[in-house]
């Protein structure tokens, strides 16, 4: 099957990460720096990347500034006309860096937030002082005349502070905030009891939309992902397996979702071996959801099956065991019992922290003691796409 | 709705770029991409903030043998649409 020309192309330039956020969506073994692409690799899928007709790349990771060739890739992404990106924690940039940012043609800033309140913020983030920083950087953004996204990924330990989250954004002076429910996928599946909102809190969140946007409208654009456990439907994977958007790995594999590969026996390609064109058009793990052909009872002869292509292959695989399965959220998946355990178990509030042995539920958290950005191997969630 | 003397432009962080690949424009913007045709882009290529919207029509009657109320029908309707999508903004 030929497959039309990809629009996004999400390059995750690292694993390194200042921050160790419970929902980070990266797989539990990182790549190390040792393995991650070098600066001319990069270049170079970002050329083949404009000539198969990519137009936004999302610079993310990890923390992108954690690589030290940030400006450099930026200024060649910006001279091949790819409207770019930059998916940060706003740790580890400052002020000078980032207008370097701005000249060599940055197109976009997105900021990930934790919570409103600074304790909290840290608390989640795993990395004390945190939130004050995001703020700070938040004015340099604004000061470099970038535009400026803030997301922030909900969650039972955010989840009542919304509306406050979306003021104190709107003074942070980001034109558009993006409210992702919690996905639980690579690190965030080891903390989905202490992130799951209970029902009542996600149909509140839901009820106080409308009001919400309204009061805000002149100020803001929000973006809000539901979350999918509480829904009749799954959410689209990808808009489509394959169909308009790609992710390229800090070791340089090329995945169609970003947690593909926790999906058992898909191979994938890597942009050190091949082109960025042959991946698109003949990499096995595209080939394998594209379309609807792949698809068994009750999505094949489905009437949405266009529509939400079926739901996630990897929550498919991570609550049915087959990828192939209809993802389990929906109602008519035989399955579905399963994701209606889960919504309906016991929670709690204390995290398992990335780059931390697993500690016991009942223990309460501090936030790690680490200031070496470079050699953490902690991570902050991927964009909520 | 957008009046003769609205000076409107892109919103900030939004481009309007030739599509190499598939042929015609795109408006690219943070998250979101619109394919425009090249009449759009015709119109939105003068969206720049120190224009009005009467001086876009008269560029655009004196550029195409076109009826200046069609076009001026057109380039509102355009960029009303874009207005309510946040991809223009008129000042
Ligand atoms: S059966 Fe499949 S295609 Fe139909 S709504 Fe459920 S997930 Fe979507
Ligand atoms: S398979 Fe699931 S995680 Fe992957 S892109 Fe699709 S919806 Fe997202």
């Amino acid at each position: 099957m030929t497959a039309p020309a990809p629009f996004a192309l999400l390059a995750e330039l690292t694993h390194r990460c200042p921050l160790a956020c419970p929902y980070c969506s990266n797989p539990l073994e990182l790549d190390r720096k040792a393995d991650e692409l070098a600066t001319a690799d990069w270049i170079r899928v970002f050329e083949q990347a404009a000539a198969l007709g990519i137009l936004q790349l999302h610079l993310s990771g990890g923390e992108p500034a954690a690589r030290h060739d940030l400006v450099e890739l930026v200024a060649a992404a910006a001279q091949l006309g790819l409207y770019t990106n930059l998916i940060t924690s706003g740790i580890g940039l400052d002020k000078a860096r980032l207008s370097e940012l701005a000249q060599a043609g940055l197109d976009h800033v997105q900021l990930s937030v934790q919570d409103v309140g600074a304790a909290n913020a840290d608390r989640i983030a795993g990395l004390r002082g945190s939130h004050q920083r995001k703020r700070d950087f938040a004015a340099w953004v604004i000061d470099a005349g970038l535009p400026l996204t803030v997301n922030a990924v909900l969650h039972r330990g955010n989840i009542a502070s919304m509306s406050a989250l979306v003021d104190e954004v709107i003074a942070m002076g980001a034109g558009r905030v993006e409210l992702a429910h919690a996905q639980y996928y690579g690190w965030a599946a080891r903390n989905r009891e202490a992130l799951m909102p209970d029902l009542a809190d996600a149909l509140a969140a839901r009820e106080q939309l409308p009001a919400l946007r309204e009061r805000t409208a002149r100020d803001i654009t929000i973006d809000y992902v539901p979350p999918d456990h509480f829904a009749r439907y799954p959410k689209p994977c990808m808009n489509g397996w394959g169909r308009q958007s790609l992710n390229v790995t800090p070791r340089g594999l090329v995945l169609p979702c970003h947690a593909a590969q926790s999906i058992p026996g898909l191979s994938f390609w890597s942009v050190r071996e091949h082109a960025l064109d042959e991946i698109w058009h003949g990499s096995p793990a595209f080939a394998a959801f594209r379309g609807t052909d792949w698809m068994v009872e009750p999505c094949r002869s489905c009437d949405r099956r266009e529509i939400d292509f079926g739901g996630c292959r990897c929550q498919a695989m991570a609550l049915t065991g087959d990828a192939r399965n209809t993802d389990p959220v929906c109602v008519l998946s035989p399955f579905h019992d399963r994701v209606e355990q889960l919504t309906t178990a016991p929670r709690h509030d204390s995290y398992v922290m990335r780059g931390r042995p697993p500690r016991t539920p009942d223990r309460t958290l501090s936030p790690p003691e680490r200031d070496d950005a470079d050699d953490v191997e902690a991570q902050r969630p991927a964009p909520a796409r | 709705m957008i009046t003769a003397d609205s000076r409107p432009k892109l919103a900030r962080g939004v481009r309007l770029q030739i599509d190499r690949v598939r042929g015609g424009f795109n408006l690219l913007a943070p998250e979101h991409v619109l394919r425009v045709n090249a009449s759009s882009a015709a119109i939105l290529e003068l969206c720049d903030g120190q224009r009005s919207l009467a001086d876009i029509v008269d560029v655009l009657a004196s550029r195409y043998a076109v009826d200046r109320g069609r076009i001026e029908r057109e380039a509102s309707a355009l960029i009303d649409d874009l207005v309510t999508r946040r991809l223009v903004e008129r000042p």
